[in-house]
């Protein structure tokens, strides 16, 4: 590679400026004429027949254009939402229209649509439908859902149950039988909202005689989307467009195709008219998907020494209503529960239930940090059996560099990794001796402080085509056109389709080191299934080691051929040229160069290519890994718990990354800010709730709680460098590693702070109520 | 969440107003900043078919000091009462209560006469009004009429304002030198709403606690005098142990309501710790 400059360099995002300022276009800014507004009714219940739909009167509102319900869209659904393998080939899911037919299974479910010539006039003719239910019990709980005698959601499939798997390898009753030390633990990972600042939007405008669609949809998968609108809606996929302008955030809500991408497609083809929806937040909680909720019951086989020896999970996992797209890509977090551990047996079980609640799938680390709490509550349970500190369990399990790349019992091998460095970076960064110290001393005093760590590693940049065929059931690459223009700028198309990440800034610092292009001279379009070929998107931190370098290998194709070019400009063997910084010289002598631009203008002039070559200077790539890519790191969080409220203040936030070659340092600490927060969400503030009726207690931002800025301490972030032997350009994922990190440590620092009352384990989110609770449960008195 | 269709007015003068609220009688509803009425309204949990705006009637925002008193206009923001110098001096209580609520575009928006009149019973203005012993002006048809604070927070969100009058003017007796006061909110964000939070305005003279009021948030359906802390503590030294005595009775009287971030139980028991704890800040250094 030529000296690198722009990789490495924290330049500011140029998304920025048009983000800060509000003159960024998301799918509500985007001009149409003749737009009519979909409003879509939703089921008010959580399980029950639907015994009809009165619509008369709303049709006659003012503004109305047409109502439609499930039974009149039916006949064009060419196929329902699509449910993907993930991990789980043989589960039971039934069939899932974007509208309900004749039965309801959860709160929000979509009904009916209205359309109207204005979103008011929408809505106040949905108050004038009259949708006849009849009741069934419904069931919410993943344990109750398999019981005996549980009402049945989806009656051909004939229970609540979608799958009962293994994951299991060595010997895991030899190695409790070894062991000196056995703990049982239930870990509760309770249901999350996703809360993108930018709810769901779709603009679907199809033209009556061309038979084209264009959708405007506030996603993260722009490309599968098309697909699915072309297989569902059976128009030929040549003929569909989608577009993903600016999307305000998408944490894995945006992963899927969403029904009301398919009804304003649909509502737009009979109307002939373009239709918009635009999610409200009301919507948003209960009809986009949300996260996590899981059981997951461990089994602990350990040493007295502090070695583990195996572990047994069992992961319950609450599909909701219906199997969403990616509803069990969450059981990748019993393929991942080993950690950054070796370990002697694993034998792990998942377990997949309906039940009425919203459909659950991808939130922002999606299986990982899953595995991450159970496998660092372990480290961290072991460490309290045994009475070792939580640091020396750690040392005694970690997989050493000389293991690498370490196979984990399950198959999985790791790419590169350095966790002790890491480990002890971030403990003189916090200096946690003389934490210790303090915490004894504060004890004393009343004052409870409590000190976490969370080793992480996880899986992520999905990822080789090969694995993730067999695992996902889609090939995934990293695609990239580069393109260099007649005057020596160059643009650039990626398959990601980023909102938030920045691609926009660090892919232009990819490709200007390669090409020697100043950075500004660089476009990076995305997100538009018109301008490139099939792009796989965003989600799983996959984008910057497939499409990121995806842009290096297309970069250094152009470079080449840019070369060839300059060899025949120059008169000289192609052997003896090089490309350095934006010039092609022959060695040795680079006061004779040409240019890139001088270049550019050769390669659309056939007069000045050699013979043969064809013009323009241009490469596509689909860029296949050899691996998945393996970040890690090692985070310490220090609370402060109030003993007479319960309230846990976080003291200090040590995080020391290494996701490999960092392109934008800047950029990934900005990932990490973001990650730290929603993991600190889940692990204090985040908890969907619903009644026992299936409603939805926590349906606005004033009950569910996300944190803010004020409710966040300065984070203290360091890094170390592994670059991955994987890609070219060494990089690893980081988008879910700040949430897949530090819902664990700061959880384990709660605990911490509680030894002195005897508690083991608190559930999430550690309320002040909940924590005051735990510290009184014996009236008190400490153990 | 698009409010039902209703009509709107902006009347410059208070009489106008009154006028207004006459002619569409129960359809009509005050509009002030609006942080309270518009997100009821866009969950369509209230549907009034009229507005009136009272933002743009003048001499409806300031705060100044009269006999005895300092007043506070109707339309004066959370914001501007968070800043006020003269509050900060002679009602700390109020500058320390203004600081906690919600976010600073809910305060730069949201008025004392809006939170008042809208008698949320986790709103955080209330209890310090009451604790406060305030007094509320308001205009309706009949002329103007004067409220105690302890006849003014009736049940939850209502109020004794009656729909047809609009509230002018807050008076609170100004505290005699000496006397202070704080507002100690527990909630789980910054800008949550209190799950419990405690008023307190205390004067110690010499070696006795000559005043003592104490005002709860969130531990009824409407804001409540801890009658019994004041009780007491009146009259005595204010040593540690008698705050602390005096704290434990926060809970005299009091219903608490639950919900999901706080139980009955654990809300009593805030009240107590605040309460000690506030009573301790105000008479700390005596
Ligand atoms: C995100 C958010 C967070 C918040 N957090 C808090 C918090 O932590 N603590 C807190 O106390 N409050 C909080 N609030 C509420 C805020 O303080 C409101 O501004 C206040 O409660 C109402 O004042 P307003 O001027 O906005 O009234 P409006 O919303 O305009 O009116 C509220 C009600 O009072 C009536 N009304 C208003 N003015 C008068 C008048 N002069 N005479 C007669 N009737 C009148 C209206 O008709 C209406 O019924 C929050 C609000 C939001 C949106």
């Amino acid at each position: 590679m030529a000296i690198s400059q722009m990789v490495g360099a924290s330049i500011k995002r140029r998304e920025d400026p048009r983000l800060v300022t509000g003159t960024g276009s998301y799918v509500d800014d985007i001009p149409q004429t003749a737009v009519v507004h979909m409003h879509v009714i939703r089921s008010s219940e959580a399980h029950a027949r639907i015994l009809g739909i009165e619509t008369g009167r709303a049709k006659e509102a003012d503004g109305v254009i047409a109502i439609l319900t499930g039974k009149d869209l039916k006949p064009e659904f060419g196929a329902p939402l699509p449910v993907t393998v993930c991990f789980v080939p043989d589960k039971k899911y039934p069939n899932h229209y974007p509208i309900a037919i004749d039965k309801v299974h959860y709160v929000g479910e979509p009904v009916a649509i209205v359309l109207a010539t204005s979103r008011a006039a929408a809505e106040d003719a949905g108050e004038r439908i009259e949708v006849k239910y009849q009741s069934l019990p419904a069931v919410l709980d993943i344990e109750k859902a398999i019981e005996k005698g549980a009402p049945i959601l989806h009656e051909e499939l004939g229970s609540n149950l979608s799958y009962d798997v293994k994951f299991a390898a060595g010997d895991m009753d030899a190695a409790l039988k070894e062991a000196d030390v056995t703990i049982k633990q239930r870990l509760i990972q309770q249901r999350l909202i996703p809360i993108a600042i930018e709810p769901r939007g779709v603009l679907a405008d199809f033209k009556t005689f061309s038979n084209k669609l264009t959708v405007w949809s506030s996603t993260q998968i722009p490309h599968f989307v098309k697909v699915w609108l072309a297989v569902i809606l059976g128009i030929p996929e040549s003929n569909v467009r989608v577009v993903a302008p600016e999307v305000g955030g998408g944490f894995g809500s945006k992963i899927r195709v969403y029904p009301e991408e398919i009804l304003t497609a649909l509502a737009s083809r009979r109307l002939g008219r373009p239709v918009k929806w635009i999610e409200d937040r009301n919507e948003n909680v209960k009809a986009t998907h949300h996260g996590r909720d899981q059981i997951w019951d461990v089994e602990i086989a350990a040493k007295k020494d502090g070695t583990v020896l195996g572990i047994r999970p069992t992961q319950w996992l609450n599909l909701g209503g219906y199997c969403s797209q990616f509803g069990t890509f969450q059981v990748l977090g019993m393929l991942v529960a080993q950690g950054a551990y070796k370990m002697k047996a694993f034998d792990g079980r998942a377990v997949g239930v309906f039940t009425n609640t919203t459909p659950t799938d991808a939130y922002r680390g999606a299986g990982r940090p899953e595995a991450t709490y159970l496998i660092e509550r372990v480290m961290d349970l072991v460490a309290r059996e045994t009475g070792i500190d939580p640091v020396e369990v750690r040392r005694k399990n970690f997989v050493r560099v000389e293991d690498q790349p370490f196979t984990t019992l399950l198959g999985l091998t790791y790419d590169s990794g350095d966790y002790t460095t890491t480990l002890n970076k971030a403990l003189e960064m916090v200096d946690y001796k003389a934490l210790r110290r303090e915490q004894a001393e504060k004890r004393k005093q009343g004052k409870y402080l409590g000190i976490g760590l969370s080793t992480y590693i996880e899986i992520c940049g999905l990822g080789p085509a090969a694995a993730t065929q067999a695992a996902v059931g889609v090939s995934l690459w990293g695609m990239s056109v580069v393109n260099v223009h007649f005057t020596g700028k160059a643009t650039v198309i990626i398959g990601s389709s980023p909102h938030g990440q920045g691609h926009e800034t660090t892919y232009a610092q990819v490709a200007s080191d390669v090409l020697g292009i100043p950075v500004e001279d660089i476009d990076v379009q995305h997100g538009d299934t018109a301008i490139g070929p099939m792009g796989m998107d965003t989600y799983g931190s996959r984008s910057t080691a497939l499409d990121g370098n995806a842009v290096h290998v297309s970069a250094t194709k152009v470079q080449e051929k840019a070369r060839k070019i300059a060899a025949h400009l120059l008169e000289a063997a192609e052997g003896d040229v090089v490309y350095e910084n934006g010039k092609a010289f022959v060695k040795g002598t680079p006061s004779k160069a040409v240019t890139i631009q001088e270049i550019a203008v050769a390669a659309f002039q056939t007069s000045r290519l050699p013979k043969g070559m064809e013009g323009g200077l241009e490469a596509t790539t689909f860029f296949d890994p050899t691996n998945f890519v393996w970040p890690f790191g090692a985070h310490i969080c220090v609370v402060e718990i109030d003993a007479e409220t319960g309230a846990t203040r976080i003291l200090r936030y040590v995080a020391v990354d290494d996701c490999g070659t960092r392109i934008n340092p800047m950029v990934v600490d900005g990932q990490l800010h973001g990650g730290i927060a929603q993991g600190i969400g889940q692990a204090l503030f985040e908890e969907a709730v619903y009644d026992e009726a299936g409603q939805l207690r926590t349906g606005s931002l004033v009950d569910y709680l996300v944190p803010t800025a004020s409710d966040l301490p300065s984070f203290e972030l360091a890094a170390t460098i592994t670059p991955s032997p994987v890609n070219p350009l060494g990089t690893k994922g980081i988008g879910e590693a700040g949430t897949i990190a530090s819902t664990p440590a700061v959880m384990n620092a709660i605990v911490d702070a509680l030894e002195p009352f005897g508690v083991k384990d608190v559930s999430m989110p550690a309320t002040p109520q909940k924590v005051w609770a735990l510290m009184h449960r014996n009236g008190g008195t400490k153990r | 969440m698009i409010p039902a269709a209703f009509d709107y007015v902006v009347p410059r003068t208070l009489p106008e107003a009154v006028a207004e609220l006459v002619k569409h009688g129960q359809e009509a509803k005050v509009l002030a900043g609006g942080h309270s009425l518009i997100p009821l309204m866009k969950l369509r949990l209230s549907t009034p078919s009229f507005l009136v705006d009272i933002g743009r009637i003048g001499n409806l925002s300031y705060i100044r000091e009269e006999d005895g008193h300092v007043a506070i206009g109707a339309l004066t923001s959370h914001h501007d009462i968070e800043f006020s110098e003269l509050l900060k001096n002679k009602l700390p209580l109020l500058t320390s209560a203004a600081s906690q609520i919600g976010d600073p575009q809910v305060r730069n928006r949201g008025t004392i006469g809006g939170a008042a009149a809208h008698a949320d019973p986790f709103g955080d203005f209330p209890a310090c009004l009451l604790a406060l012993d305030a007094e509320f002006k308001a205009v309706g048809p009949r002329g103007e009429r004067s409220i105690a604070a302890r006849d003014f927070f009736v049940d939850t969100f209502t109020s004794s304002l009656e729909p047809n009058e609009i509230l002018r003017e807050i008076r609170i007796p100004t505290p005699p030198p000496g006397s202070r006061g704080t507002y100690l909110k527990f909630s789980r964000r910054s800008q949550d709403w209190a799950i419990v939070a405690v008023a307190a305005q205390v004067r110690v003279t010499g070696h006795e606690v000559t005043q003592v009021a104490v005002g709860l948030t969130g531990m009824g359906s409407h804001p409540i005098r801890a009658s019994g802390v004041e009780q007491a503590l009146r009259g005595k030294a204010g040593h540690d142990d008698e705050l602390r005595g005096a704290a434990e009775r926060a809970t005299d009287g009091t219903d608490p309501p639950q919900d999901l971030n706080g139980s009955p139980d654990y809300r009593r028991h805030l009240a107590r710790v605040l309460t000690r704890r506030a009573l301790e800040q105000v008479t700390a250094h005596h």
